[in-house]
């Protein structure tokens, strides 16, 4: 049995302690807003907040998280909609089809809480996730105005 | 028209994805008024779609079509699918869902207007009759019904359930665009807010009681089939409860998770017949397209004038080859379909840009009737084309055949995907010009030479052995350079045995690459102003010419750039729009592309949604500049080389220029918006850099190319 810490709830999961973080996440906890998207650390679909920092979990052994906190789309804000990155993101209707989206807001999320004024170059550095739809602008605009709000 | 009720309240129970109303007899429930709208008692108007949403905005355009001609209140309008085997059983009333070729809007727009209006006049009517006043007295407008003599009002939520007992109209007259109220109103998507908070459920998240998972090997060389597995090698591994042989070219590995799956199905030893395609390669297909360069054979899609005499009487002649890679869609969320074979029955979860052939599918793998398929559509985590073909679906049913009742979510690896798509074809181009001593294009040809999407998908499309769809861009009502006077454009099919499909703006994209950078090549031989030297050729095309303009004009065409920053430019027209672009970019010493500023304008006739449509044409140049920088699929021992985004990469954040778009709907036509500018983007920047730099690119992707300066 491995503990985990999500969203501020310990899950017991009887899991492969090899089995990546991102699959424990959507098939043995059943919490399906992170998503699979490359399995190599590529894409950024799967990031969450472990003690903070965006990780892509799909290439963090389960067994390797230990009690570290982990936080997923779903754990970001209450209401799902309140968090600064999630009303700029309405506010600039940034998802297209949206599959990527769930990473975005965690990249962009922790981007700025490392970061609260970043510059277009630090939004370049920060946001390597892939959006197929090629939402890249508004995330930008979106980033922006999430860190105008947040001050 | 009348719908069999039954047939919606039967389905309803399917699930919350597809079509999750009820209809109750009784008058406080939701109402259906017409085929298109429901309306509730607090005037919530849900509005069917019958078409995909994949990230494109279809969702809300079509209900702003239905929502204006209803004059609803659009602050309370929804959306939700129909499913598809409501449409089949009520003899497709809800017209074609089949989600492609930019067709969403513009191939429903005649019907869903009518049925808006349709619902309008059954509201108006029952209002009128409650009052016992004349219909032509009343008014609607924002989901109120208002009586002109009286002053009195009703909300469509308390007239509905008696509109709903009235006949459908069939002579309604639809608005006039000057009366729109919704259409070209950048309203709000109806479907953002469950994108912000995890909370959408695409195809790969559902999760049913008893689910298995499954993942997929397909024979990697293409043609290829199964001869045999060891399961025996897996059967311990946790998890596993099945291996199953999909088809004659594939095998399964079921297990409790998907991971397990993926685990166990890497473990599997597999014996495959390659069927003698073993050898096919890059380099064996390039050599095929270049025979088809030459070929004397070839289908003809524009041809005027005497192109051989032009060439001859020329002053100049000019002859170059391009070519473009074949190149998988990507989508996000890989192929995923989820299955559920009960006796004689087929229900599936799927992202499908065409709900009924998905439905066609299950049948037909599932051996059982059309109607004893159930089909709950969801939201595609991207399409591109690619969710238009069935092979998921196909094999998501063969598995859940075998598992005893169980439903089963076969999802394929993005390695699974990269190797098995419909690529985009690749293609060559032989481009030769003929300019009179003044620089005057007198003569076009183009010979096209590659893999036909119609022959592989769609061979009864074909005609007299001619893919028409080849020629996108270049038939004789899209092509903006009619005033030449002399054009032969053709088509070599040469067949590989990697197979080909619709990717988002198909044959536009390379045609378009291989015409405007070759008209900017003769631009330069004539030592011609790129776009006086286009304008020359497009007195026929007042729209291609104003569109041109227009992005030229907002670009600062001319004006003087900072240092070191140099543009180029394209115009086509594609899927029955209008578009141009203008790219600004900078070339390093070291070689390093930047890509600063795209204007991109685009005319549609008619613009539903001017924010979604500003969304799309950004969007569509991330796809099309991540075509040009980056992604190749090239072919070795039979089978695709790349596997993954490590090796097929695509634009991010770091490559995207701000891209400024106009939009000019000049009316009278309904055009395509998903798709048309994407083919602009790479052509302009490649126009841009033979600026920068004095390098002429004729082969992509960049990354394979030396940008330094001549
Ligand atoms: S799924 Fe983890 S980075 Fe792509
Ligand atoms: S919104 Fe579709 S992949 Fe980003």
């Amino acid at each position: 049995m491995i503990a985990l810490n999500i969203n501020g709830q310990v899950h017991q999961v009887d899991v492969d302690p090899e089995t990546p973080l991102l699959w424990v996440i959507r098939e043995w906890v059943g919490m399906t807003g992170t998503k699979f998207g490359c399995g190599i650390a590529q894409c950024g679909a799967c990031s969450v907040h472990i003690d903070g920092a965006v990780t892509r979990s799909c290439s963090v052994p389960v067994g390797t998280v230990g009690a570290s906190k982990i936080v997923t789309i779903e754990g970001l804000s209450a209401d799902g909609l309140s968090h600064p990155v999630q009303r700029a993101w309405l506010a600039h209707e940034v998802p297209q089809c949206g599959y990527c989206q769930s990473g975005q807001i965690m990249a962009a999320a922790a981007l700025l809480a490392q970061n609260p004024k970043p510059s277009d170059a630090d939004i370049d550095d920060a946001m390597s996730n892939i959006c197929r739809c090629g939402t890249y602008n508004r995330i930008r605009t979106a980033i922006h105005t999430a860190s105008a709000s947040a001050s | 028209m009348t719908i069999d009720r039954r047939s919606f309240i039967a389905t309803s129970l399917a699930g919350a994805f597809s079509l999750s109303w009820k209809l109750p007899a009784s008058a406080a429930g939701p109402a259906e008024v017409g085929i298109w709208a429901v309306i509730y008692p607090d005037d919530t108007v849900v509005v069917r779609i019958a078409r995909s949403e994949m990230g494109q905005g279809t969702f809300t355009g079509l209900a702003q079509l239905v929502a204006d001609e209803m004059d609803a209140d659009w602050s309370k309008v929804r959306a939700e699918y129909v499913a598809p085997e409501v449409n089949l059983a009520n003899k497709r009333a809800w017209g074609d869902m089949s989600t492609g070729g930019s067709r969403g809007i513009r191939a429903s727009v005649d019907y869903v207007r009518k049925g808006g209006a349709a619902a309008k006049a059954m509201l108006i009517q029952a209002a009128a009759a409650q009052w016992g006043v004349p219909a032509d007295q009343c008014t609607a407008s924002a989901s109120v019904v208002t009586h002109a003599g009286s002053g009195k009002t009703l909300r469509y939520g308390e007239v509905a359930a008696a509109a709903a007992k009235l006949p459908v109209p069939s002579d309604v007259t639809v608005k006039k665009p000057a009366e729109w109220t919704i259409i070209g109103k950048g309203v709000k998507r109806l479907d953002t807010v469950e994108k912000l908070s995890g909370k959408q459920i695409f195809a790969i998240d559902v999760q049913l009681p008893d689910m298995l998972n499954a993942t997929i090997a397909q024979c990697p060389v293409f043609g290829g089939k199964l001869v045999s597995f060891d399961a025996k090698a897996v059967q311990a591994m946790p998890g596993v409860r099945q291996v199953v042989a999909v088809g004659d070219n594939a095998v399964a590995v079921v297990a409790d998770k998907f991971y397990q799956a993926k685990t166990a199905l890497a473990k599997l030893p597999i014996v495959w017949d390659e069927a003698g395609n073993g050898k096919v390669s890059s380099e064996t297909i390039a050599a095929l397209l270049r025979e088809g360069l030459e070929a004397k054979q070839a289908g003809v899609g524009l041809a005027q004038g005497d192109i051989d005499a032009a060439f001859t009487l020329a002053a100049t002649k000019m002859e170059a080859v391009y070519g473009t890679p074949f190149l998988n869609h990507a989508t996000l969320e890989p192929m995923n379909c989820t299955a559920k074979v009960v006796g004689n029955t087929v229900e599936i979860w799927v992202p499908s840009q065409n709900g009924e052939a998905s439905m066609a599918a299950a049948a037909e793998a599932g051996g059982v009737k059309l109607s004893d398929v159930k089909v709950n559509k969801l939201h595609l985590g991207g399409g591109f084309g690619r969710r238009g073909q069935q092979d998921y679906v196909r094999q998501a049913v063969l598995v859940a055949k075998q598992t005893g009742g169980r439903p089963v979510k076969l999802i394929w690896t993005r390695e699974e995907d990269m190797q098995h798509g419909f690529y985009r074809p690749i293609g060559q181009a032989k481009m030769s010009g003929a300019m009179d001593a003044s620089g005057n294009v007198v003569g076009l040809r183009m010979r096209i030479a590659a893999p036909s999407i119609v022959a592989n998908l769609i061979p009864s499309a074909l005609v007299n052995g001619v893919d028409k769809i080849a020629f996108q861009g270049m038939n004789p009502d899209e092509f903006g350079y009619m005033a030449v006077p002399n054009i032969l454009i053709d088509h070599a099919i040469r067949t590989t045995s990697v197979p080909v499909g619709f990717w988002r703006g198909v044959n536009v994209n390379q045609n378009t690459i291989f015409m405007e950078c070759f008209v900017d090549e003769m631009a330069h031989a004539a030592k011609k102003d790129p776009l006086e030297f286009r304008r020359a050729m497009m007195g026929k095309n007042p729209k291609h010419l104003a569109i041109l303009n227009a992005v030229a004009e907002k670009a600062g065409w001319g004006s003087k750039l900072p240092d070191g920053v140099y543009r180029g430019l394209a115009q086509n027209c594609g899927f029955g729009s209008y578009v141009a672009a203008v790219a600004e970019v900078s070339v390093s010493d070291k070689g390093a592309l930047k890509i600063l500023r795209i204007v991109a304008g685009t005319d549609p006739g008619y613009a539903v949604n001017p924010d979604q449509i500003d969304a799309q044409v950004d969007g569509s140049f991330a796809y099309g500049l991540s075509a040009l920088l980056y992604s190749e699929n090239t072919i070795k021992d039979g089978r695709v080389v790349e596997s993954n985004f490590d090796t097929y990469q695509v634009a991010r954040m770091a490559d995207m220029p701000r891209v400024e778009t106009i939009l000019k709907p000049s009316g009278g036509f309904w055009g395509g918006v998903g798709e048309p500018t994407i083919a602009v983007a790479a052509p302009a920047v490649l126009n841009a850099i033979f600026a920068a730099t004095g390098k002429r690119i004729r082969q992509l992707p960049l990354k394979d190319q030396d940008l330094r300066r001549a």
